[in-house]
């Protein structure tokens, strides 16, 4: 049974990855999880600069979903490659990492940074966090905006890139091909939904940053969408990504369209999801007859 | 830390909203620190996802137990569940008390409400026996004092509406004795925030060290997320740190509270 999925030239053991911002940098989960089981490991977003983030509360669980706004904290590049980067690099699998900025010269300049470091699996680009104030979503709500993102990062590396396209447009097929267009070489869908949650006693929201991104398995339908829309407007392969909390959840996103799949807020509340996944999509497999998971992909049956 | 599905020994009302769950856990208990936590997935709460979080009241052999307070759809879920039952803890988690050494500080323990709860194994294993204040609305929301007072030590009881002990708060008392004896005593305290916050000014104003045990929405408990941060000095500034991971356990020299920057 082939697993084995190829995006650009990162090559995964198994289609199963999880979101960038639900796993840390890798190192967090390692007492509980075998990392080397997964296609690879995505870590948080990272810029060029230390960032701070939002205050709290930073997060509020909503009917199956989560609300967050965190304000993509980190260490910036520096201090990823001091911390977290000698306990990465010695993963037999590939590291994801995501990387954003604040101008097109700032996501070319980390894509430049993490190109010299050499052993980097695939840059992904976030191009649609909707909880910073710049940077983040504009990129990726701006057709014009996305293209020099992707073309500018594609001169500054090798490295396979991966554009993680946001949900908030009203047609993602022109921002998926602007991506491709650009050298992407690969495309993430989707990011966290904006949305809000308030506390009707107090009358005030329960984000501190008032609005926040929705994620888990509320979002999953809108993301199956996105994922068919975007695969039917691109070649390239997609990682699929939005509430999948189970196998079956998977597999629905491979059909749709995508090459690979990341596990997001599952991870938070059940940090073996990813494995779960593997051996469900395995199951389904023999169960299906079929021996290479590539066959599932696009596999949606429409029509009589 | 041990991700494990553990079941339920036993399950009891201590008092009003307030509850006490026992698992059987034999590799987690011996894990367990004082001020440490457990992360819990109420498996029976289908729609609300997340885990909570809960200090660990006692460690016993191969059990560990929580005292919550029905506060919500997910205490309200767990109140529900009964022995034999399965239960999702990571565990333990979390930076807790330092326990102090024999010979050192007068451990005083201030806790507010069940906050006691998260106190109840330092002074187990604390060589030195010191004072726990606590304090709470109503007498009902008094716990554990009898489990204190069997470790050998003095309890001192506040409550707003004077139903039990003291009226007043709980800094009242705690004021009073550091007026009396401050040298030579350490400060740890659990409790809603305006408490670790007057306790913060209590330990400086009597130059005592004090250890809080943060509170702040948290979400996955392993350090990922970081949703649970505290704002804690860093240099000339501040930073955001992890009550999960940095914490929950705090010095309380080291938090910039609201306001102050």
């Amino acid at each position: 049974m082939n697993l084995s999925v190829q995006l650009g030239s990162l090559r995964m053991q198994n289609p199963v990855t999880v979101a960038s911002g639900t796993f840390g940098y890798g190192a967090e989960y390692a007492q509980l999880l075998d990392l080397n089981q997964l296609g690879a490991v995505t870590v948080k977003g990272i810029r060029l600069n230390p960032v701070r983030g939002n205050p709290t509360p930073r997060t509020a669980e909503v009917t199956s979903g989560m609300l967050n706004a965190i304000g993509l904290q980190g260490p910036g590049v520096d201090g990823f490659i001091e911390k977290y980067w000698p306990f990465l690099r010695t993963l037999a699998v590939p590291t994801i990492i995501n990387i954003w900025g604040t101008s097109v010269e700032e996501y070319a300049e980390v894509a430049r940074r993490f190109d010299a470091l050499g052993g980097v699996g695939a840059l992904e680009l976030n191009v649609s966090c909707p909880n910073i104030k710049e940077g983040g979503a504009q990129f990726g709500t701006d057709v014009a905006l996305l293209r020099q993102v992707v073309a500018a990062c594609r001169a500054a590396t090798r490295l396979p890139l991966i554009t993680k396209l946001s949900p908030n447009v009203p047609n993602i097929a022109p921002f998926a091909r602007a991506a491709a267009e650009a050298g992407s070489d690969a495309l993430a869908v989707t990011n966290s939904v904006p949305a809000m949650a308030i506390d009707a006693e107090t009358r005030r929201p329960r984000l501190a940053n008032v609005t926040g991104g929705l994620t888990g398995p509320c979002i999953k339908p809108i993301a199956l969408k996105l994922v068919w829309e975007a695969a039917k407007a691109v070649q390239i392969p997609i990682i699929g990504m939005g509430g999948i909390q189970s196998a079956t959840d998977a597999i629905e996103f491979l059909i749709a369209g995508a090459t690979a799949i990341a596990v997001g807020t599952a991870n938070f509340y059940e940090p073996q999801t990813a494995f779960h996944v593997l051996a469900g999509l395995q199951e389904y497999m023999e169960r299906h007859r079929m021996t290479d998971v590539r066959e599932l992909t696009g596999s949606l049956r429409v029509g009589a | 830390m041990i991700e494990q599905t553990v079941q339920i020994l036993a399950h009891e009302r201590v008092a009003d909203q307030y509850f006490r769950l026992v698992l059987r856990a034999p590799e987690i208990a011996p894990l367990v620190q004082p001020g440490q936590f457990a992360h819990v997935r109420v498996l029976p709460l289908k729609e609300a996802l997340l885990r909570r979080p809960f200090s660990i009241f006692q460690a016993n052999g191969d059990t560990f137990s929580i005292l919550y307070k029905r506060v919500g759809k997910g205490t309200e879920a767990l109140a529900q569940m009964e022995p034999g039952e399965p239960l999702s803890v990571i565990a333990p988690l979390g930076n807790g008390f330092a326990v102090p050494p024999r010979g050192s500080e007068t451990p005083l323990l201030v806790a507010g409400g069940y906050g006691m709860a998260a106190m109840y194994l330092l002074a187990k294993r604390s060589p030195q026996k010191g004072v726990v204040f606590v304090g709470g609305r109503r007498a009902v929301d008094i716990l554990c004092v009898e489990d204190f007072r069997a470790l050998g030590w003095e309890v001192r009881i506040t409550t707003e509406d004077g139903s039990l002990g003291e009226k007043g708060l709980v800094t009242q008392p705690l004021q009073a004795e550091l007026q009396r004896a401050a040298a030579g005593s350490r400060l740890y305290a659990c409790g809603p925030t305006p408490m670790l916050r007057a306790v913060s000014r209590l330990a400086e104003q009597f130059s005592v060290p004090a250890e809080l045990s943060m509170d702040e929405h948290m979400c996955c408990g392993v350090g990922v997320c970081l949703a649970c941060v505290i704002r804690v000095k860093s240099g000339e500034s501040w930073e955001y740190q992890r009550s999960c991971t940095e914490g929950p356990v705090f010095d309380a020299r080291q938090i910039v509270w609201e306001g102050q920057s």
